[in-house]
């Protein structure tokens, strides 16, 4: 059954307008990944939580739901990574600090880092998937006692397309995270593993009985993760996915984002395994 | 539910209602002819309303026949429905300038009618129900639908005539009139007398009627009344059989029958446009050449499009088969997992205006006999 | 060269978990301590394929050679896998080039007489077979998702 939207006061008795929110802070991550910094023009920001995703709004052009991808302890710029792939995207890429663009959010349900608390985890993030999963890994590394054996695992089409290269190399210098990245082809440069991402799972360390796994990326490495996962040993209802649909109105009212009866603005988009899984095996629907 | 019925009132006494919805404000929309079919539109009196005739319905047919008798509300469902009054086929969410150092000032969509519906079938209302639900539940409630609904005057109708695609019975919203109403009618009508019982059914409604001349109701006017209802129960043109319907659809995803609806399912989206619960909706955002203003509007869209589901930059439902599938397993099945009700409430119109007579009751018999087979 | 006897090596190795001792031994007999620095070559392609590695240490890049491209990496088997299998069939010659990527400690085992021993002892045959089957299978699946281009926009 439907759970109440737990949205900011503001937003749920204006929930289609958004607000001004000026660009701080633009990175060019990849040739068609931009990393923005956003500020309220007006007021307090809302504060997103891993997971959640904004509505952002390129004046008369159209908005787009963004996974939030900054650090959810550090005050400041709301940051969302986007991948430049149609026309309201192109725009945001586009746009520089002083650029004022609207916002409508957070939306969505989180990734429950807190619940992951006293368990080993498994961080599975395929392409533009680890940005959804970057303010998870922030989270876990400040508190990393809180947690048992921690394995990041990345993958992307090739090395140009690795998101955040100087924190995976920072990541990847820790003693306490085992950070392995893959990519499906590579020139002749690059030292590291190529393949699939879901062939880093099995050389992965973790307690299969109680580990839980967050999983991004590309729908079918998703479905390929998962399953890899559920074959190493991991409950279903352990293994946590985030999904995208296209959306328009992100409060569960336009129906575009529906996946058999879930909402992905509202229900999701974070899922169990358990509760989707057999979703994904359906064609089409 | 059978109404309680309170008084009875005859053609006059209607009239008298009608007058007064007007002179308090109300835009009075009801029953009218127009264009070969009965359809809502502004009605000042009676005499508006389709006297004599009823339709005639199966699948992919709709024609009008004229009564043996004089009843206003003798037929069954139109082509259009209350949804458009409630969920506007377009409308403007809001409208943005552009002041000074990039930012935007922000002004609503306008101010909104005082309507009365006045014939809202039993299907209709309950249609409306699950409107409410949507638009007004649990969830994020959409503040443009609650303006307009909070001002809606109801005045529902007992269904006396359903028609041959109707199958409110099977889903229980009918043919009497369930809760919501502010008064409910039912058409007494023989060759001796053309009444209507009446029932209040909040304090808005009392108020409206506190002028209108009427007699308390008799015995015989309350079973007259129930007659009406066992008559339209006896004459249901389909039946669906709801046990386990749910889980019924949830286990055929893979069942052939897709197939089958899909060699004649032509994805005109017909059948969302008629149907009174189908609520999906496209977001638009326009600004002028000049970069300066610019406005979002809400437009009805429909699941039958080919670009209305989208992952990444792909579409989800490329085949018709699926998007058959998505449809019909929404009306009779998610639904009731999202708002706790079925999405279908048995009006019959999706089989009428479908231009190949696609039957939505049929496709889920046969689905359900050859599971059991 | 190791100073730890091959049967010791191999019977460490993944690839020869619970494999009868004598089956080791006999497979022993075929092979030889490799070592490879970065960036040196284990086969290239269109040489006679002769030899199948049981990687013990390090990764090799398997790798074609693109026109334009440059040498473009398919796969990275690292230690406790195996690479080369163009020796199991006729006509027994590299497709892509091995190269290591970092120090190579691996175990040589010749083809030739592999196969021989093989044919001669189908029990063992059929083993190693599945055996090699299995990987052969991931490395294909895995090789379909890539080519599937999970990535594009």
């Amino acid at each position: 059954m439907t759970v109440p939207a737990e949205l900011p006061e503001a937003l749920l008795s204006e929930p289609m307008v958004p607000r001004e929110y000026r660009v701080v802070s633009r990175r060019r991550e990849t040739h068609d990944v931009v990393t923005l910094g956003l500020e309220p023009l007006h007021g307090p920001g809302s504060p997103v939580r891993p997971g959640q995703f904004n509505m952002i709004y390129a004046f008369g052009i159209g908005e787009v739901p963004v996974s939030a991808s900054g650090d959810p302890a550090a005050a400041g710029p709301i940051v969302h990574s986007i991948r430049a792939a149609g026309l309201v995207t192109r725009a945001l890429c586009d746009s520089h600090p002083g650029t004022v663009v609207g916002l409508r959010g957070p939306f969505g349900t989180d990734w429950g880092v807190d619940t992951a608390v006293g368990h080993d985890l498994v961080i599975v993030g395929g392409g533009i998937g680890l940005a959804p999963l970057r303010p998870v890994i922030y989270s876990v590394l400040a508190n990393r006692e809180r947690y048992g054996r921690v394995s990041v695992l990345i993958g992307a089409r090739s090395p140009a397309d690795l998101l955040y290269t100087s924190e995976l190399q920072s990541w990847r210098s820790r003693f306490d995270v085992d950070v392995r990245v893959t990519v499906d082809v590579a020139g002749g440069t690059w030292r590291g593993p190529v393949g699939i991402v879901t062939e880093l799972i099995p050389r992965a360390l973790f307690d299969p009985a109680s580990a839980i796994a967050f999983v991004c990326g590309p729908e079918i490495m998703i479905r390929f993760a998962a399953r890899s996962l559920v074959d190493h040993g991991l409950d279903p209802a352990n293994i946590r996915v985030s999904l995208e649909r296209n959306m328009k109105c992100a409060i569960g009212l336009c129906g575009h984002c529906q996946l058999g009866s879930e909402f992905v603005c509202r229900d999701g988009p974070v899922f169990t395994y358990a509760r989707v899984g057999r979703l994904l095996a359906i064609q089409e629907v | 539910m059978v109404p309680r019925s309170r008084v009875v009132i005859d053609r006059g006494g209607l009239q008298a209602l009608i007058a007064t919805l007007r002179s308090a404000g109300y835009r009075v929309i009801g029953p009218t002819l127009r264009a070969g079919a009965i359809v809502p539109g502004e009605v000042a009196a009676i005499d508006d309303l389709p006297a004599g005739w009823t339709d005639e319905q199966q699948g992919g047919q709709y024609r009008l026949r004229r009564r043996d008798d004089d009843a206003l509300f003798g037929y069954a469902a139109g082509p259009q429905s209350w949804k458009q009054f409630l969920f506007p086929p377009r409308s403007l969410l809001w409208r943005a300038s552009r002041i000074d150092h990039g930012e935007v000032a922000t002004e609503a969509g306008g101010p909104v009618d005082a309507l009365a519906f006045l014939g809202v079938k039993s299907c209709e209302l309950a249609a409306i129900r699950v409107q409410d639900r949507v638009f007004a539940g649990d969830g994020v409630v959409d503040p443009g639908y609650r303006g307009r609904r909070e001002k809606v005057f109801i005045v529902a109708v007992t269904c006396g005539s359903p028609g041959g695609t109707c199958f409110c019975a099977s889903m229980g919203t009918g043919p009497a009139v369930g809760p919501g109403f502010d008064l409910a009618l039912t058409e007494l009508i023989d060759g001796n007398r053309h009444e209507f019982s009446l029932d209040v059914g909040t304090d808005r409604g009392e108020e409206i009627i506190g002028s209108i001349p009427s007699r308390p109701i008799e015995p015989e006017d309350e079973a007259a009344a129930h007659r009406v209802v066992e008559g339209a129960t006896a004459r249901m043109g389909r039946t669906l059989e709801v046990g386990g319907i749910k889980e019924l659809l949830y286990r055929n995803y893979r069942h052939p029958r897709w197939d089958d609806v899909a060699g004649r399912c032509l994805a005109c989206g017909n059948c969302t446009l008629v149907c009174p619960t189908c609520f999906c909706h496209a977001v638009e955002d326009a600004s002028d050449l000049a970069g300066q203003t610019a406005e979002r509007w809400r437009s009805w869209d429909s699941c039958f499009s080919l670009d209305f589901a989208r992952v990444g930059t792909g579409r989800v439902r490329t085949s018709t088969r699926s998007r058959y599938r998505q449809w019909l397993t929404h009306k009779l099945a998610t639904w009731i997992d999202q708002f706790g009700t079925s999405g279908c409430v048995g009006c019959g119109r999706c089989i009428t205006w479908c231009p190949v007579g696609i039957d939505i009751t049929e496709e889920v018999r046969s689905i359900r006999r050859t599971e059991e087979a | 060269m190791g100073i730890e006897p091959l049967e010791v090596l191999l019977r460490d190795h993944p690839f020869f978990r619970d494999l009868d001792e004598s089956d080791i031994q006999f497979i022993a007999g075929c092979g030889r301590n490799v070592v490879f620095e970065p960036g040196a070559y284990l086969f290239r392609e269109g040489e006679e394929a002769d030899q199948l590695f049981i990687l013990r240490h390090g990764r090799v890049a398997l790798e074609i050679m693109v026109p334009g491209r440059g040498p473009v990496v398919i796969d990275t088997p690292e230690e406790g896998e195996v690479i080369g299998f163009s020796w199991l069939f006729a006509p027994y010659r590299w497709r892509f080039d091995g190269r290591a990527l970092e120090k190579v400690r691996a175990v040589a085992l010749d083809g030739v007489c592999l196969r021989g021993k093989c044919e001669d002892d189908p029990k063992l045959g059929y083993e190693l077979m599945k055996r090699f089957a299995s990987i052969l299978v991931r490395r294909l699946q895995s090789a379909r998702l890539r080519v599937i281009d999970i990535y594009r926009p």
